[in-house]
């Protein structure tokens, strides 16, 4: 069994695991790095539930093997607040209800992040898109995309995701 | 002398009422949940299952040699090494002479296997990874049998018998009147048969658990669950004392009924107590699809009926349903599906036949709606045709046949809140707008409405009871202790907002414990739609009771009636504006020797079992009525149905939540148009060919439409402050709802489930084979 070194950063703290190269990204990020806010819903890439951005951009880490995050950023829903403060969006998602068992929730927002940060004036229809690989089976999704559209900073929702990340 | 009237209710309600965040969703947000499969503990061994290949054999050998000798393997289990291998689940006032009165579920297979899936083995060791690989070491010798798949087979002579005692579980009655005779002198009688199919709950949480014995020896198990009371399950199969077993219940990542039975905990508290050393176990997504009880399959026949005029005079209906391999709870399934089959309306001549028989298929249990929500696709359907049959408007024709309060059931039990099937039925059907225009010639849009009447609350024969404990600490803040599992509906939070209204506190100045059988009061289920009418009512009494244990050391530090003080902003207010402060009451207490916290208990309207054939009475302590219209569009060329609009109305009594309860309703829609429009879990000859999210879709955000809730505060429910259950209710009219729409669009009537495009294709007659 092939044995090696994945050296990367997580949430801008840099992580090194020793590790069978066949073992994904999110066997390690729970299993190894404790990184419990990474979720697995099914295993098999299609729930969207472990998503976490690798180098910005949303993956299924379910998907990932470990060594492809080797020199990557990834980026969990705890990446994206600010020290104490709340992202917006992750504020947005309380004050519009669009949390109910949660178990989605930090895939979900993480999507929602990237695709706010490229899309800041989205739609309520673009935003109905860019979340269909994140399932929900508690909200009906409609209180999601509340929260997702009055996050949208092009839409005065102010998510800094635009301004920097 | 004459005092001004009080305003309404709710205008006096402070915190009730009002869409306040919920403090579980700050700590959703920020993943600092800690779920079920998150639990870690030093020393812990991962374990996994061994399952059955096959949906009927017997197991001539079993080899665990090389699983054993595996390194890294602690500990491997079959049934021989289960002190009590059989777990039983209660069914009073079954009324069948056939079947077992009382469920059997093998722990682990013994002899026999009955379902594929069926767990035949279990490993622990020291990753998941040889657990999983010891678990292919054991070779096990199947004798494959015959089996029996559908349940119309399962009842014929010489079926394959999947338990002894023959495959009819259960069976229930009801009669009214004289159906046959007025069926027979009917102006109108539409007859026809609906289908529907196998559902899985899909919540995205897959089974885990984590058992270890604690330190003062009590075996622990952290799991999620809807039952927390499964502790006494887990000492029964390992032979223990109630009390030396404790299950903690960490918030759900959803339940819909299915962590209702025991998922991991008995095997997990098998392998904690052998191996004495925590344990985890997780199902993956493929091994919850493939093994873990689904929705009932059900053949409905319905005769129903009318005068001409559109009054119902008759409503026959025979019901079989499919058990699959296990009995679980499918007797009281069965028997919400017959009390409310002929549905929300007034029928003076009923007969219902309802049957559920044992196949080799996967085990069927609770899932949200519980039979009762099967029933609307046979009576929903039946009221559309009428209405077509008779040129009658349908929203009329259901406003002339609805149920009202005062009026008895066919099982005789008498409707003694408020019925508001054609208010719901109405504004639902209005709030649909002017229609649209189809989007290319080849498209046309329909309507469709479906009503639904659901129980809330556990059968009364049942006895139900919930308690909960309240306290103040000493700085004035406040501690909730009720055994309540929250399945992400915002049970806890709402139970604060019940206390933060009692006791006149900001509810950030409550925590609340909650769904650990050692240290909080049991509160029983979270199930049934049960939970916020069960624990919120306990509560309610406890912050009562604590209230009045207050106040009244506060009216003396007031020097003041008791009965004129109020409780604000944690404050006692005097009639005339002076203020005492929490902590300083509190004090005072200390020092009077009074107590500072409030246990109570809720104890629902009990009563025995009836005889449902001979309209006994009251089975259950009240229901939650509504109505759902949809608008679709559909695709003449491909069958394609798309819900374009979807507005779902129920009396809730008084939301608690508004937010909450409006996220109740879109959630339980979404899922009823899952069943209506896509869910299956495809069975072929028991072997189960939908186990992969891939393969088993649920709604996405495309696939559904924005649902517009609309609640009706009739005030007239049994829970806190009027409050009626709201979890399982919305799940129930869509399917019928868009099955109505689709005749409206295209003019053909679909009667299997779920509404495919394959299906309406055929029926249009655009598949050419038919």
């Amino acid at each position: 069994m092939t044995e090696l070194t994945v050296a990367f950063t997580l949430n801008g703290r840099p992580c090194e695991v020793r590790t069978a190269a066949h073992r994904t990204l999110l066997e390690i990020l729970r299993d190894d790095l404790g990184a419990m806010e990474v979720k697995e819903g099914c295993g098999e890439g299609v729930c969207g539930t472990c998503t976490v951005l690798l180098d910005g951009e949303p993956v299924s880490s379910c998907l990932v093997l470990a060594p492809r995050a080797a020199g990557c950023r990834v980026t969990t829903v705890r990446g994206l607040g600010d020290g104490d403060r709340l992202h917006p969006l992750q504020e947005a998602f309380v004050t519009q209800g669009g949390v109910q068992c949660g178990f989605c929730i930090p895939g979900m927002i993480v999507t929602a992040y990237a695709f706010l940060r490229d899309h800041p004036a989205a739609s309520r229809e673009e935003i109905r898109r860019a979340i269909a690989g994140n399932l929900c089976r508690c909200t009906g999704y409609t209180k999601i995309i509340d929260a997702i559209a009055s996050a949208a900073p092009g839409r005065g929702g102010g998510a800094p995701g635009a301004a920097g990340g | 002398m004459a005092r001004p009237a009080a305003p309404p209710l709710r205008e006096r309600l402070r915190a009730v009422g009002r869409p306040l965040p919920r403090h579980d969703a700050w700590d959703k947000v920020q993943a600092r949940t800690l779920y079920a499969a998150d639990w870690q503990m030093p020393g812990m061994l991962h374990a996994a299952v061994a399952r059955s290949p096959y949906p009927a054999a017997r197991i001539r050998h079993i080899d665990t040699a090389k699983a054993r000798a595996l390194p890294g393997v602690a500990a491997v289990l079959l049934a021989q090494d289960v002190p009590h291998n059989t777990l039983w689940t209660d069914v009073p006032g079954q009324t069948s002479e056939v079947g077992p009165l009382r469920a059997r579920i093998q722990v682990l297979a013994q002899e026999v296997v009955r379902f594929q899936g069926e767990p035949v083995a279990l490993v622990a060791a020291e990753t998941r990874e040889i657990a999983l690989h010891a678990v292919e070491l054991i070779e096990v010798q199947y004798d494959p049998q015959p089996g029996v798949f559908d349940p119309e087979a399962a009842l014929a002579a010489g079926a394959h018998q999947v338990h002894e005692g023959g495959n009819l579980l259960a069976r229930w009655a009801i009669r009214r009147g004289d159906p046959d005779r007025a069926l027979a002198q009917a102006d109108v009688v539409i007859e026809s048969v609906y289908r529907c199919q196998f559902i899985d709950h899909a919540y995205l949480e897959p089974e885990a658990g984590v058992a270890w014995i604690d330190t003062d020896g009590v075996l622990t198990i952290r799991v999620s669950t809807q039952v927390i009371e499964h502790y006494r399950d887990v000492a029964e199969v390992l032979g223990l004392p109630q009390n030396r077993v404790r299950v903690i219940g960490p918030y759900l990542g959803g339940g819909f009924g299915g962590k209702e039975d025991v998922t991991v905990e008995v095997f997990l508290g098998l392998l904690a107590w052998r191996t004495q050393r925590p344990v985890k176990m997780i199902w993956s997504r493929q091994e919850s699809l493939l093994a873990r009880p689904k929705r009932h399959p059900f053949i409905l026949r319905y005769r129903t009926g009318a005068a001409r005029d559109g009054r119902l005079v008759a409503q026959a209906v025979d019901l079989l349903a499919d058990s699959g391999a296990y009995a679980y709870l499918s007797a009281l399934v069965l028997m919400y599906a017959a009390v409310t089959a002929a549905g929300p309306y007034r029928v003076p001549h009923v007969a219902v036949d309802a049957r559920v028989a044992y196949t080799n298929n996967p085990p069927t249990s609770a899932m949200r709606g519980f039979g009762a929500m099967q029933m609307v696709l046979g009576y929903e359907s039946q009221m559309d045709r009428l209405a077509r049959r008779l040129g009658i408007d349908p929203v009329e024709l259901r406003e002339r046949n609805a149920l009202a309060k005062g009026d008895a059931l066919p099982i005789g039990q008498p409707l003694d809140t408020h019925v508001a099937v054609v208010e719901a039925a109405r504004r639902a059907w209005e709030a649909l707008g002017p229609r649209r225009a189809p989007s290319t010639p080849a498209h046309r849009i329909g309507r469709g409405l479906a009503c639904n009447i659901q129980p809330y609350g556990r059968i009364v024969w049942l006895h139900d009871w919930a308690s909960a404990w309240v306290g103040f600490e000493m700085d004035g803040s406040l501690v909730v202790r009720t055994g309540t599992p929250d399945v992400g509906g915002g049970q806890a939070a709402s139970l604060c907002q019940i206390a933060a209204e009692v006791l006149g506190l900001d509810p950030g100045r409550i925590a609340i414990h909650i769904a650990d059988s050692a240290l909080t009061p049991l509160a029983g289920t979270t199930t049934a739609t049960r939970q916020l009418y069960m624990s919120g009512n306990a509560v309610l009494r406890a912050c009562e009771g604590l209230r009045r244990q207050i106040v009244d050391v506060a009216a003396q530090l007031l020097e003041t009636q008791a009965d004129t003080v109020a409780l604000d902003a944690g404050d006692a207010v005097a009639h005339d504006g002076r203020r005492v402060g929490l902590p300083k009451i509190l004090r005072e207490c200390a020092r009077l020797g009074v107590s500072r916290s409030h246990l109570d208990v809720y104890h629902a309207p009990a009563g025995d079992p009836v005889d449902l054939e001979r309209g006994g009475g009251r089975v259950f302590p009240d229901f939650t009525f509504g109505a759902h219209a949809v608008e679709v569009e559909v695709d003449t060329e491909t069958g394609a149905v798309t819900v374009l609009r979807h507005v779902a109305c129920h009396d809730v009594g008084r939301a608690i939540n508004p937010q909450s309860v409006e996220g109740q309703i879109q959630g339980g829609a979404v899922m009823g148009l899952g069943y209506g429009l896509m869910e299956e879990v495809v069975v072929d000859h028991g072997v189960n060919l939908s186990t992969l999210f891939a393969t088993y879709l649920i709604p996405t955000s495309l696939d559904v439409p924005d649902v517009e809730p609309i609640l009706i505060e009739s005030g007239e429910g049994k829970g806190p402050f009027g409050a009626r259950g709201i979890g399982e209710p919305p799940i129930a009219p869509p399917a019928a709802a868009v099955a109505n729409a689709v005749e409206d669009a295209v003019g053909v009537r679909i009667t299997e489930l779920p509404v495919t495009p394959e299906r309406v294709a055929r029926a249009l007659g655009l598949l050419g084979d038919r």
